[in-house]
């Protein structure tokens, strides 16, 4: 199973897989942000929160239909399916890629971009908390999509569609960890709640993913 | 015989054919009833005329629900038992339960203007109601985007199955993050709460008659939707001899 | 012993029943050609033997796990070289060795080179050495010689008949003669199936019609 992993994040990390373009995207976001609403701190400390965690939840987007287009493109998909790996691992490791290669990049990047947006200090270790207990959940709520969209030939827009509704959610519990810990306030109920939505999402959407490869692959 | 025995296109086509007409006059009774009785009523102390906008309200923001729950259930009768005019009654609901949710969303501002002073706030109740509009609108594009009927069928479902499981999610989500907001500060006029017997009746009238004017409208587009699935179904034989 | 049984398959493609009531046995050391028209439903009835899609009616009997199959697209990684790619399925089959594979279809000398720089035909004898490495005994295959030279179908027949002689097996459709005197031909146009009887129906498209 290790090996589908690696060679995820070797075909990730190689020419034209696409790796940093989150981040990237994820930089202009919060660059784009203050021009909107002002330089001013009154007015960016506020919203940071709730920008960053936006901010990574449409740059983890921008990558989830590559998570099974490629393989179901060139017959991959077809040959994982008749391996020895249930569909369900397939799924579930295919998404974990995604985090590595996406996510944990985006956790790196967010106290950094949190300094643009004025986020206060001792919000920072809050933020990597939230981002790294929520973004596992959205990368697995995302390979859910990109299986029910895999056979179209232009599912991009109706993955993000199909998957934002799923994030709110994460983003709510995610964004409530920061404000609180930002306010000197006890952040312990979000966390519980996002870590139980990023268990159960592990633990059960890579059959509903799995079911949605099935139906696309016959 | 058991209720199965109705999941057949052809006695499906027969039955519904057969109750239609009188599903429809009950539904035009009930619902233009309701709604007249409504009007009729004497005007609230406090909110004036804009209370008569309840008979719209509350009914449109019942079924809204009721119709995810019945394509929640349509779904999974689909998925366990195969029985093809579940699918299709599952397609059929999820135009008309958008419309019932974007009635509840515009009447509700409506109500919400004179009342509150504002067309939108973010209030768990109506977040919640937007969510649904979201999950309302995935579903049909989803149904949409996919030409195989069959994949169609089997994909929508499973989208309601885990949709079902997140509306309701982020349901309770919102309500945590109001309170985060504005400490239990809701503008909500929970109706029905404190709602004097002169408007109870014709509110239960009214909902009736939306429930009727939804089992007429799904009847009518799962027929419609059989009969375009049996063009396709000839098209496809023709192609193939 | 057999390695596959197949009875009275009933094989839908688009929710209509494509070919129904095949029968026939698969047994070590055998080769079994599909033939027909196009459109009869050969794919369908390989990839339902896959595992791939379900049977409408009927039964698939085999030992688990022992199907190594091959379509139009090879499941190639561009990005990965040649060596790379057949070890990825090496490891995730848990099958034979990569080097052998390779000597096989003559990709020896192409070894370190990227995928993306083979030729049609190249590629093709990439996606036909993961048969080796998969270490699998039924090898299902569809159309297995498009775009391959007269030197390399010849090649491959060697590479199937070697598999046959060591106790596997092969069912696969193709148009072209492979030089395998030694295969059995299955002709499904008796088995096109014939719309209108009464029976569980396979989709929409016969739900309805």
């Amino acid at each position: 199973m290790i090996v589908l992993l690696k060679r995820d994040l070797a075909l990730a990390t190689r020419a034209g897989g696409g790796f940093g373009l989150a981040v990237a995207f994820f930089l202009i976001l919060c660059a784009m942000v203050p021009f909107g609403v002002g330089p001013e701190t009154s007015a960016l400390r506020p919203i940071a929160p709730g920008i960053l965690w936006v901010g990574a939840l449409l740059s983890c987007l921008l990558s989830l239909d590559r998570i099974f287009a490629l393989d179901y493109e060139d017959g991959s998909l077809d040959l994982l399916a008749t391996a020895p790996i249930p569909l369900e691992g397939v799924t579930a490791l295919k998404a974990l890629a995604h985090w590595i290669t996406t996510g944990l990049p985006l956790i790196a990047a967010a106290p950094v971009f949190g300094i643009l947006l004025h986020l206060p200090g001792q919000a920072t270790g809050w933020l990597i908390a939230s981002l790294l207990i929520g973004t596992p959940a959205l990368s697995m709520l995302g390979a859910f999509g990109a299986a029910i969209t895999v056979g179209l030939r232009r599912g991009g827009l109706l993955l993000s569609l199909l998957v934002l509704p799923l994030y709110i959610p994460t983003l709510i519990f995610g964004t409530e960890i920061i404000r609180r810990g930002a306010e000197g306030g006890d952040p312990t109920t979000p966390i519980l709640f996002l870590a139980g939505i990023t268990a159960g999402v592990m633990a059960l959407v890579p059959f509903a993913a799995a079911a949605a490869l099935r139906v696309n692959l016959r | 015989m058991s209720i199965w025995e109705y999941a057949n296109p052809v006695k499906f086509m027969r039955v519904s054919g057969a109750v239609l007409p009188w599903l429809v006059i009950a539904a035009a009774v009930c619902t233009i009833g309701g709604i007249a009785w409504g009007f009729l009523t004497p005007e609230d102390y406090k909110q004036g005329s804009t209370v008569k906008i309840v008979f719209l309200h509350v009914p449109a923001a019942m079924m809204a629900i009721n119709i995810w729950v019945m394509m929640l259930i349509a779904s999974l009768i689909w998925l366990i038992r195969r029985h093809h005019v579940s699918a299709l009654a599952a397609k059929a609901a999820a135009p008309v339960g958008a419309v019932m949710t974007l009635i509840a969303l515009a009447t509700g501002a409506i109500w919400g203007q004179p009342m509150w002073g504002t067309w939108w706030e973010w209030d768990p109740r109506l977040t919640s109601f937007l969510i649904l509009l979201l999950f309302y609108i995935g579903y049909i594009a989803l149904w949409s985007a996919i030409e195989d009927a069959d994949s169609a069928a089997d994909l929508t479902g499973v989208l309601c199955l885990v949709g079902s499981v997140f509306a309701l999610l982020s349901r309770y989500a919102v309500l945590f993050w109001n309170q985060g907001l504005h400490q239990g500060a809701s503008l909500s006029v929970a109706p029905g709460e404190r709602m004097s017997e002169v408007y109870r009746y014709p509110l239960y009238l009214s909902m009736l008659g939306f429930l009727l004017l939804f089992l007429v409208l799904v009847l009518v587009r799962t027929r419609t939707e059989i009969r375009r699935r049996r063009l396709a179904a000839l098209q496809a034989r023709e192609m193939r001899a | 012993m057999s390695l596959l049984a197949v009875h009275e398959l009933a094989a839908a493609r688009g929710g209509i029943r494509a070919v129904e009531g095949v029968s026939f046995t698969l047994d070590a050391g055998e080769a079994l050609i599909l033939r027909g028209p196009n459109g009869i439903g050969k794919t369908t009835l390989l990839r339902c033997v896959a595992g791939l899609q379900p049977a409408v009616e009927g039964r698939i009997e085999m030992a688990g796990d022992s199907v190594a199959y091959a379509a139009h697209a090879d499941g190639l990684k561009a990005a990965l070289t040649v060596t790379e790619n057949l070890r990825f399925w090496a490891q995730i089959f848990g099958g034979g060795s990569v080097e052998q594979a390779l000597a096989a279809m003559d990709l020896t000398a192409l070894a370190d080179r990227p995928a993306a720089a083979l030729s049609a035909g190249q590629k093709r004898r990439l996606g036909l050495a993961r048969l080796m490495v998969t270490g699998r005994p039924l090898w299902v295959l569809d159309e297995p010689t498009v775009s391959l030279d007269a030197a390399s179908v010849e090649r491959f027949a060697a590479l199937v008949r070697t598999h046959l002689a060591g106790g596997g097996a092969a069912l696969m459709a193709t148009h072209i003669d492979l030089g395998l005197q030694e295969a059995r031909v299955l002709d499904l146009t008796p088995y096109r199936a014939r719309p209108g009887r009464s029976r569980r129906p396979a989709g929409f498209n016969e739900a309805f019609a």
